[in-house]
């Protein structure tokens, strides 16, 4: 029991990631998210090795052999312009890869400046920031993303601004709630007492604070960021052709669904396994997080 | 009973309302004018002089400053003058009144068949914590959130249309049964019903089913994993006990008590739903060539029709402000304790 | 000695928890009050659960478990329904947490008597106001329709009360009845237990750590110590004890024109946990 107490309080002081080893080994041991970090592992090997996993170039095209069932060198098929669909789903991981990296390291930044500074000068500046915060969490995120990417002009790059314009203002949210539990701890008081700066302040001691349930959160977002790229890509207003992403190759599928069922399912299903890898290991940080069940297993 | 602090607490609920609704106004209008579309030539069209066209760009008011731009808009806003869409040339409002019930009666539907499923899968979850049915209706339920609803929509019709003909394929009901009902509410079951046109009713039952059953499984996910913490924090309290050694089963312990107890929550958690189920809603009215808000506000995206772009953003906010309102006025009606 | 219940060598053993909370438990109860008497983990109210069978994260076992005609071990689930609420019942420590926040206490007291009796809803409601002022409750109709959070502690203990009493059963365990009330009103509620418990002949448990309150209410007290019944004795000869853990515990407790010396410590030893039941 006292044991137990005191261990919990260093992992508390202690500023950074030490408890992400622990809730690693958590999640591996069950099976459900164990599954979901396997599959996020194939990804990123995928999109490392996409060039030798592939078997034939993405957008070589071969007008003689459009519409091929999968079977006979092409496993998933080819598409409407004889492009090989396996190929172009493994190049697609690197698409998809990019988009949950650039939005994280987006988001990550913007909503925790937005939080701790809201939490640490309070006052004024909290009540406006968090405004701010509250008009951008009233919207659905695919609506104000779709709103935006019709503003600045349909692209990848454009579609990664508008998700990562939507969905800062949970972590904002987040890193303001933990700073106003930091923000009256000794260690910031000796501190400010010593004349640090408030961005010093803010930059060591309490952003280090915050950043594991930062980085728990964005994870758990993950998921959401994935299905609603594809959704933009879906609705061409993400990647444009020839770009293999997912959600434009299950678009362009679309017009030869009912006889080439290979066009749309693959890309389907690589979207399903995907955003399903990254909520099951969500899941599982969220019971990893919740020390009942931490100790209890 | 009207308290001071009761009155002082609406009116700083009102307050927080306004600034919102304000904020919403000041996004809608960046989001216009960021628009690439010029919404001048949109007008006049490509063969207009220059003085056309500089007479319509100060009508606008464009070469006014930003902010006196903004004044105007909210003026408008105010005074209930969304602008005109260029593509249909009709009022945004009327337009957008005329989609907004075949997404209302699809939307209703999902949420009936997402709260129902998730509501009845977390009870039994919490209930069955940690053994086999908990961890298969995780999975289930995880799965419908990470599904892109625009392709299961596209590979449920493959299957249940195209392939088992269980159900009807896209839009609202039989074309040749359009135009066959007198339009009422626009609500095709109701209208339907109303005129008496069963055939109709069934039709307009047999294409809402499967995006509704859709876009309720998709919704349930959520529904579950709250239900399921909501009832997992009651299934410890020491009420359930009293209520076990009143002789109550699980069953009777778990619906007569412990659910009345979640019931206030679920209300807040469902009308969430509700709104989270109109961005669902955009993506399968595509795959479903169902002729509501999510089409209108898609097809006028790519055109980049301006002003029927911003209302409808608009009022997707006010939806969800509208919602959360309400589930916070729900939440004062069935909890005693806030009487 | 008219025997109502019967345990024989009762075991409880909570699933991932190293060591039993319960060894080896044997007593007999008649129509009489006993007091059983430990600090709090000493499994004192883990037993009055497993005479309910109210304990789904553990594994209750015992040589015998009768309750009057009835072999509670052997009794499966559903027939255990018609036990629990209308033969035996349990009053729950704090009305404050044992109470559904969000229904009626009226409807709470009613749905005892309507779980097991097939009546209307007017004549349970009737049974109910009649059992409520039956616990001294002046204006039963207001109060009938009050919510838990507006009844005070004394007065929802008493609610409570009324509501195990109402199907009168044979045998009524009181989970530290009092602990959660004011000094004041723990006499009152105290006295309406005893009164209608003597009246109706009811059996009855008290689960309690506070050894005066045994003393003047009980007949019989069993002390327990780290999941084991380390003596049993005559509430009246409590100061007879031979066990050094009773000992201590009445050595613990102050005394008005007592010694002005410091209290002395509580002593616990580990064997106590190991011998055997004496």
């Amino acid at each position: 029991m006292q044991t137990e107490t005191l261990k919990k309080g260093r992992s508390m002081t202690l500023p950074g990631l030490a408890p992400l080893g622990r809730i690693l080994r958590f999640l591996m041991r069950q099976p459900t998210s164990a599954f979901g970090l396997a599959v996020i592992a194939l990804l990123v090997i995928g999109a490392i090795f996409a060039p030798l996993l592939a078997t034939h170039n993405p957008y070589a095209q071969d007008l003689t052999n459009t519409l091929a069932p999968p079977g006979n060198g092409h496993w998933f098929g080819t598409d409407e312009l004889g492009r090989d669909i396996w190929s172009r789903l493994v190049h697609g991981t690197r698409i998809t890869l990019t988009i949950i990296a650039l939005v994280t390291v987006v988001v990550g930044p913007i909503g925790l400046a937005v939080g701790t500074i809201a939490g640490y000068y309070g006052g004024a500046v909290d009540t406006v920031m968090m405004r701010i915060t509250d008009i951008f969490l009233s919207f659905p995120s695919l609506i104000l993303s779709l709103a935006f990417v019709a503003a600045l002009g349909p692209s990848l790059s454009n579609a990664i601004i508008a998700i990562a314009l939507t969905s800062w203002p949970p972590i904002a949210r987040l890193a303001r709630a933990e700073t106003l539990t930091f923000r009256a701890e000794d260690y910031v008081s000796a501190a400010r007492l010593q004349g640090a700066s408030d961005f010093r302040i803010i930059m060591k001691s309490i952003v280090p604070m915050c950043l594991p349930s930062v980085l728990i959160r964005l994870t758990l977002n993950m998921a959401t960021v994935i299905l609603t790229a594809a959704g933009l890509g879906f609705l061409g207003l993400g990647a444009q052709p020839p770009l293999p992403e997912w959600g434009a190759m299950i678009a362009t599928g679309r017009r030869y669904m009912i006889d080439s069922w290979w066009l749309v399912t693959f890309p389907g299903i690589a979207i399903l396994c995907v955003s399903l890898a990254f909520n099951l290991v969500g899941d599982g940080l969220r019971d990893a997080l919740d020390p009942k069940q931490m100790n209890r297993r | 009973m009207l308290t001071r602090s009761r009155t002082r607490g609406l009116l700083r609920q009102a307050g927080t309302i306004a600034v919102t609704l304000l904020g919403l106004l000041v996004l809608t209008f960046a989001i216009g004018r960021l628009m690439p579309a010029d919404p001048v030539r949109a007008i006049v069209g490509e063969e207009a002089t220059q003085d056309t066209y500089m007479q319509v760009y100060q009508e606008l008011g464009l070469d006014r400053p930003l902010p006196m731009q903004f004044l105007m808009y909210l003026r408008d806003v105010l005074t209930g003058d969304f602008g005109t869409s260029i593509r249909t040339g009709q009022p945004v409002l009327n337009d957008i009144l005329t989609v907004m019930p075949a997404t209302l009666e699809l939307a209703t539907l999902a949420i009936l068949i997402g709260a129902t499923l998730g509501i009845t899968l977390g009870v039994i979850a919490a209930v069955k914590k940690d053994r086999w049915q908990d961890q298969v209706i995780r999975v289930f339920s995880l799965m419908g959130h990470s599904m892109p609803i625009f392709w299961t929509g596209m590979i449920a019709l493959l299957i249940f249309y195209a392939a088992l003909g269980w159900v009807g394929g896209g839009g609202r009901m039989e074309d040749y049964f359009i135009g066959l009902v007198p339009e009422v509410t626009n609500f095709i079951l109701i209208d339907a019903a109303l005129a008496g046109e069963w055939e109709v009713f069934w039709s307009a039952l047999n294409h809402l089913i499967l995006p509704a059953s859709l876009l309720g499984y998709s919704s349930s996910a959520y529904i579950t994993r709250m239900t399921r913490s909501f009832m997992l924090d009651q299934i410890n309290q020491e009420y359930i006990t009293t209520a076990r050694v009143k002789g109550l089963s699980v069953r009777q312990t778990i619906w007569r008590h412990a659910f009345l107890n979640i019931r206030v929550q679920l209300v807040t958690i469902v009308a969430l739903a509700y709104g989270a189920l109109l961005e669902g809603a955009v993506l399968i009215e595509t795959v479903f060539s169902w002729p509501g808000f999510g089409q209108y506000l898609t097809s006028n995206l790519m055109i980049g029709d301006m002003n029927a772009v911003m209302t409808c953003v608009l009022l997707v906010g006010v939806i969800f402000i509208a919602l959360n309102l309400l589930s916070d006025v729900l939440y004062r009606v069935f909890d005693p304790r806030t009487r | 000695m008219d025997t109502i219940l019967d345990i024989q060598n009762l075991t409880v053993h909570y699933r991932g928890s190293p060591a039993p909370a319960v060894r080896g438990v044997s007593f007999q109860l008649g129509r009489e009050r006993l007091g059983i008497v430990g600090e709090s983990g000493s499994g004192k109210s883990t037993v009055g659960r497993a005479i309910l069978k109210l304990l789904p994260s553990a594994d209750i076992t015992a040589d015998k478990m009768q309750f009057q005609d009835t072999d509670l071990l052997a009794l499966p689930e559903k027939r255990m329904l018609e036990v629990r609420g209308k033969r035996i019942s349990m009053i729950l420590q704090d009305p404050k947490f044992s109470l559904n926040p969000i229904r009626k206490v009226g409807d709470q007291v009613a749905e005892a008597w309507r779980v097991h009796m097939k009546c209307s809803a007017a004549e349970a409601k009737a049974k109910a106001l009649q059992m409520l002022s039956a616990v001294a409750i002046r204006d039963v109709e207001r109060v009938y329709d009050l919510y838990p959070h507006q009844v005070s502690g004394g007065m929802g203990q008493r609610i409570m009360i009324a509501m195990m009493l109402l199907t009168e059963p044979e045998l009524v365990i009181a989970d530290e009845p009092t602990s959660a009330l004011d000094v004041t009103v723990r006499m009152q509620v105290l006295s309406i237990l005893d009164g209608l418990v003597r009246d109706r002949g009811i059996g009855l448990v008290v689960i309690s750590h506070d050894l005066n309150l045994v003393r003047n209410f009980c007949d019989r007290v069993l002390i327990m110590y780290a999941g084991r019944v380390v003596e049993t004795l005559k509430a009246s000869e409590l100061d007879r004890a031979q066990h050094p853990y009773t000992r201590g515990l009445l050595a613990a407790q102050p005394r008005i024109g007592g010694p002005r010396q410091p209290l002395p410590v509580l002593q616990r030893r580990p064997e106590w946990a190991e011998e055997a039941r004496t």
